[in-house]
């Protein structure tokens, strides 16, 4: 995200503090002094990770302190679940069965490895799913549940923390 | 304490010989299996009617039943440890109601009676002032019924869930440690006792799934029936789904899960890190119980076997004797 806050001693770790406060992750700052168009003013970019659900807090905590925020990037597919699916995997077209998650544009699939021992005898595949949010995460297993009932597979899930 | 005892087979069994070995002050006076019965109230010879069992004999006397012994025999305490029937419950059902009428105890290990009819024959042992103990129906050995109702009371239970099969349990350990297949892990399940010759209660997740029945029902106030668990067995795991699951540090277990909030029960086979205290090796089981004051807690120990389940039995007896019993 892009910040702007006034240029005057200790206000950058005023504008980072928050951050550590929502419990995020600082993965990078750059700082250019020269861009920012006002005199007063200081261009911050920040890139970070967060905890999900933090970020309406970050902003309230972010305008406590007088910074001001001039533009959120796009959030990036932070949540990461595996799970694993038994079946006749091919013949029931594995490439639908992974569009059917793709297709939903806050998840994807980003790995998936494949086991076939033998013709006609069931294959098994671990696959990952990325997305946004825990919720979309689970939307994700649910839709792979419907196609695993509609395709005769069983879909071993992850044991999640509640 | 004066016991009449139904079911001579393993768990009833394992108790006669926990009684013979220690000093419980528990004497026996009625004694059944499926084809005999004995009455006497000065104490039965147990040592002789497991040497006849061992002989392959009837316990008793083939014109006394089990139905004599509940209505007839002079005890305090019913323990009911026959066989489970998840469709009727019967004939222990009849037996325990019969008990409890007679202002009788019952202690039971059969989860049939305390899955489907447990509201019913909890208000009956109400209404004629006795207790109605069933910790040996959940996890054999580990003392899980008394530690939710007793030394969790008061805690909000958000969920439970855990290991709640020891045959499913090995046959998956076995599968991860070795590659076996399934059926391959299962043969040798059955050579070692672990698994009956029609293991379909166990691998199809029938028997977890009367538990967590028994645990919503008895425990975090749900009304609920084998038809309301959403069941998966393992049936249809293969070695290389085990070995994709190991490849990342993971593996597969049995879970039985109840989340009270959202009504749901489950049992399905779960994709676990090996570090999870859940995962644990060969016919043991392991229950997590996730709380608002006490934090999680998880209980591992071992949910079958004739002593281990005797034990469990016997504690729920010395529990109603500090409580109620006078004299032995």
């Amino acid at each position: 995200m892009k910040l702007e806050m006034k240029d005057q001693p200790g206000q950058l770790v005023a504008a980072l503090k928050p951050i550590s406060a929502v419990g995020g992750n600082i993965i990078a700052v750059i700082h250019q002094r020269e861009t920012s168009a006002a005199a007063e003013t200081l261009d911050v970019q920040i890139v970070l990770e967060l905890p999900e659900g933090r970020l309406d807090t970050l902003l309230e905590l972010f305008r406590e302190q007088g910074v001001s925020v001039v533009r959120i990037g796009e959030e990036r597919l932070l949540y990461e679940c595996t799970l694993i699916m038994i079946g006749h995997l091919m013949h029931t077209d594995l490439s639908d069965t992974v569009d059917q998650i793709d297709r939903t544009g806050s998840a994807e699939v980003t790995e998936l490895s494949l086991v076939m021992p033998a013709i006609d005898s069931p294959s098994s595949a671990r696959i990952t799913i990325r997305s946004t949010t825990r919720a979309e995460a689970k939307k994700a297993i649910g839709i792979l549940r419907g196609v695993a009932e509609r395709k005769d597979l069983l879909i071993i899930e992850p044991l999640e923390d509640a | 304490m004066r016991i009449a005892l139904l079911g001579f087979g393993s768990v009833g069994r394992g108790i006669a010989r926990a009684i013979l070995a220690k000093d419980l002050s528990i004497t026996v006076t009625g004694l059944a299996d499926s084809r005999s019965g004995l009455i006497d109230p000065d104490g039965i010879d147990l040592a002789a009617a497991l040497a006849r069992k061992g002989n392959g004999d009837p316990c008793g006397l083939p014109d006394t039943s089990p139905a004599d012994v509940v209505a007839k025999a002079d005890y305090d305490v019913l323990v009911e440890v026959t066989p489970t029937n998840v469709e009727t419950a019967e004939p222990a059902l009849g037996h325990i109601r019969e008990a409890l009428r007679r202002h009788k105890h019952v202690v039971t290990s059969n989860k049939g009676p305390i899955a489907i009819a447990y509201p019913e024959l909890r208000a009956l042992a109400e209404a004629n002032g006795v207790f109605l103990k069933y910790e040996a129906t959940v996890c054999g050995a580990i003392p899980l019924i008394h530690a939710l109702q007793e030394g969790l009371a008061g805690n909000t239970i958000s969920r439970l869930y855990g290991v709640f099969n020891g045959t499913c349990n090995y046959i998956l350990t076995r599968m991860a440690a070795e590659g076996l297949t399934y059926e391959q892990a299962l043969a040798e399940a059955r050579e070692l006792g672990y698994a009956e010759a029609d293991p379909t209660y166990d691998v199809e997740g029938i028997d977890a799934a009367i538990k967590l029945v028994i645990l919503a029902n008895t425990i975090l106030g749900m009304q609920t029936t084998l038809a309301d668990v959403e069941r998966t067995g393992i049936t249809l795991l293969t070695p290389d789904a085990l070995q994709l699951a190991e490849d990342q540090d993971c593996t597969i277990r049995l879970i039985g899960e109840i989340v009270p909030e959202a009504g749901a029960l489950r049992v399905s086979p779960r994709l676990i890190p090996e570090v999870h205290p859940l995962v644990v090796e060969g016919t043991l089981n392991a229950v997590s119980v996730e709380t608002d004051l006490a934090g999680e807690l998880t209980f591992i120990g071992k949910g079958a076997g004739s002593t281990e389940t005797a034990s469990a039995v016997i504690g729920d007896l010395l529990y109603i004797q500090s409580r109620h019993v006078q004299g032995s």
